[in-house]
């Protein structure tokens, strides 16, 4: 490997103020991101919302209108795409269908003038465990060989970033599960710094270290997927990563740590340190309250009644309910009208709860989460159970 | 409906009608496949049968068997000038037609650009347009900008009309390129000429290659618009359409064979060709 490369593969990537604009069409506004070297980043959002821009900025193939992009100290803003180290793995591969896979994974190495081409490219495509088929063309190759493929031909290069625009999108469920550990386990091995473009939000959480979810061409936030699954702080992060039940309420007053809120079906309390920032909490604030579906524990009212209360509750009938196997979905009809979803473990075996059924559902206050009202509880709802299949 | 149409009865049947027609249901496809080989290949079986017509002057009737023709082909006056003025035409015409219809087409897939949709729109004109009207248009061009008819304005009548069918050969098998191709080729370290060298360019050979045949058929089988534009200068089939009002040599008959198996050849070593590298 040349030496100037080595010293510039050191370093973190660095987006600053990063804007770009297809006529009036903002795509990417304003967005600044530190990707930390060697980590497993992930762009997540819905399609149109500015991931895969910001990606072909980062390789060269898109112009920033505004900003700059810095490997370590390099900036890399408006260099060609073959003088920067960063490689691609295309959403639909892009292999050079004329030449045999071996020149493909060769290609990136001749250009630079490497030395040793032979044993770099043996040994990546060992790596991919596709050394047996060296001398086929791409289209003798299944899918999940071509995909394989596209990375070795990348990751040969030994890139300072690693680019990857919805690898797995072509893929069948089966294959793309294989994949997912199959990627995480290639990037630990050669501890290049890879960002991830998607849509699928699970593909996103099970590699990712960190995730940054985008929507309408900026950054709604930014963290490790636990954080982002247990404290969401938006409607849309709430709604695209998992399913969340949302209902608005009003802060009434704030009692030492805990906050008491009111809706139609009762008070609650929460903790302070689960609102969201920059969330008003003075009293008579409204506010949306979020709780996820499987923290949620359902019951028959006439039992729960019984019980010394525990947590937050609400009393409701169940609409509907799906048996799942693992699990049991319900949905219930709260008496103050709101509609909540409950995923219950079938921990027992004493079947459903019927149709009709009188309950009562309860949660632990650290369990749910404070969003600002002003939003629509709807946002990316649709998108995301439109995806997660 | 009579009762009789049942299917009982159709098994009853004599067996024979039944198997024929289950011939004929089987063969229909076939028969009609060797009927229109023939009705195509018919002319091409007396061209190459009276090339062997020890004729005089005309060829029309058959006067008796001769290697003569075959052995000199160019003994009739005129008939090997004529191909050779026909072969030179088609080779200048390939190269330009092939390289100028392959940069406009690299220009209409890739690019945006003012008047693109009007080039687009124009590239389809000539094709469009009966020859009579183009060779005659050219034609009244020349004279009034003084240009002296023959080799020249032959070959600017064919670069124009074959451009159009190399534009559109080579912008189908570019635009059925992915355009990833050409930009993972730049991210792996590829400059852009390298990217068009390595991989642009020999996906799209096979493109290339097809349209300049084709320009090539084309400018060697153009009639009308070269009659206009010609002047003394004589192609092959204007030396044919000449030579019918006193007779066709018998030697034209000759050639006209000989071009059919070259061109028969060609087809059939490229079939064996692909099919090679498919299996290889």
């Amino acid at each position: 490997m040349a030496k100037a490369d080595v010293t510039q593969a050191e370093g973190d990537l660095h987006l600053e103020r990063l804007t770009k604009q297809f006529g009036d069409f903002v795509a990417v506004h304003d967005l600044s991101l530190v990707v930390p070297q060697g980590s497993f980043f992930a762009l997540l959002g819905p399609s149109g919302c500015g991931k895969t821009t910001t990606l072909r900025m980062v390789a060269g193939l898109e112009d920033p209108t505004a900003g700059t992009i810095r490997i370590g100290d390099t900036e890399i803003t408006h260099q060609k795409p073959y003088r920067r180290p960063v490689n691609t793995v295309f959403q639909n591969y892009a292999l050079f269908p004329h030449m045999t896979i071996y020149d493909n994974v060769a290609f990136g190495l001749k250009r630079r003038g490497v030395k040793d081409v032979n044993k770099q490219v043996n040994d990546a495509l060992t790596l991919i465990q596709l050394s047996e088929v060296a001398q086929r063309k791409p289209a003798q190759l299944s899918g999940g060989q071509q995909q394989r493929v596209a990375l070795a031909r990348a990751i040969v290069n030994r890139p300072a970033v690693l680019l990857l625009d919805e690898p797995l999108g072509a893929l069948d469920l089966k294959l793309r599960r294989q994949m997912q550990l199959e990627l995480k386990r290639i990037q630990t091995e050669v501890g290049l710094t890879f960002i991830h473009v998607t849509h699928d939000q699970e593909e996103a959480m099970t590699m990712a270290d960190s995730v940054a979810v985008m929507n309408n061409g900026i950054i709604e936030q930014l963290g490790p997927p636990t954080e982002l699954y247990e404290s969401p702080h938006t409607v849309f992060v709430a709604n695209f990563l998992g399913q969340s039940n949302l209902f608005p309420a009003t802060v009434q007053e704030t009692d030492g740590e805990e906050i008491i809120l009111e809706d139609p079906d009762g008070k609650f309390r929460m903790p302070k340190e689960r609102v969201a920032s920059g969330v008003n909490t003075s009293g008579g604030s409204n506010v949306l309250v979020g709780v996820r579906p499987e923290k949620i524990t359902i019951g028959p009212r006439s039992e729960a009644a019984a019980a010394p209360i525990d947590g937050n509750y609400v009393d409701g009938v169940v609409e509907s309910a799906s048996f799942l196997g693992v699990s049991t979905q319900y949905q219930v009809r709260t008496e103050g009208g709101e509609q909540i979803d409950v995923f219950a473990q079938n921990l027992d075996v004493h079947g459903l709860l019927p149709h009709g059924s009188h309950v009562r559902l309860t949660w632990q206050p650290h369990h749910g989460f404070v969003l600002a009202p002003d939003q629509d509880i709807r946002a990316s709802a649709d998108v995301s159970a439109g995806v997660s299949g | 409906m009579s009762p009789a149409n049942t299917p009982v009865p159709v098994a009853s049947k004599p067996p024979t009608t039944v198997r024929f027609r289950n011939w004929i249901g089987n063969n229909l496809l076939r028969i009609y496949a060797v009927l229109a080989f023939i009705y195509l290949l018919l002319p091409v079986m007396y061209t190459f049968v009276f090339s062997f017509n020890d004729s005089g002057k005309s060829n029309l009737t058959w006067v008796g068997f001769t290697w003569n023709n075959w052995a000199n082909p160019c003994a009739a006056p005129d008939v090997c000038q004529s191909v050779i003025n026909s072969i030179s035409v088609g080779l200048v015409v390939t190269l330009a037609a092939t390289l100028l219809g392959t940069l406009i087409a690299f220009a209409l897939v890739r690019h945006r650009f003012r008047g693109r949709t009007t080039t687009n729109l124009l590239i389809f004109l000539p094709m469009a347009t009966p020859e009579v009207v183009l060779g005659s248009s050219l034609l009244t061009l020349f004279l009034n900008i003084l240009v002296p008819l023959g080799f020249w304005t032959v070959v600017i009548a064919h670069i124009m009309f074959c451009i159009s069918f190399v534009v559109v050969t080579v912008k189908a098998r570019l635009s059925s390129l992915d355009a990833n191709i050409e930009q993972a080729a730049m991210d792996l370290y590829a400059s852009e000429w390298q990217a068009f060298r390595r991989i642009t360019l020999p996906l799209v050979a096979p493109g290339i290659a097809a349209a300049g045949l084709l320009a090539f058929s084309l400018s060697f089988d153009d009639f009308i618009i070269t009659n206009f534009n010609s002047g003394q200068f004589t192609t092959f089939p204007k030396f044919i359409y000449v030579a019918d009002k006193r007779g066709i040599p018998a030697q034209a008959y000759v050639i006209a064979s000989a071009m059919f198996f070259i061109a028969l050849a060609i087809v059939l070593i490229g079939q064996f060709a692909g099919r090679r590298r498919k299996e290889g």
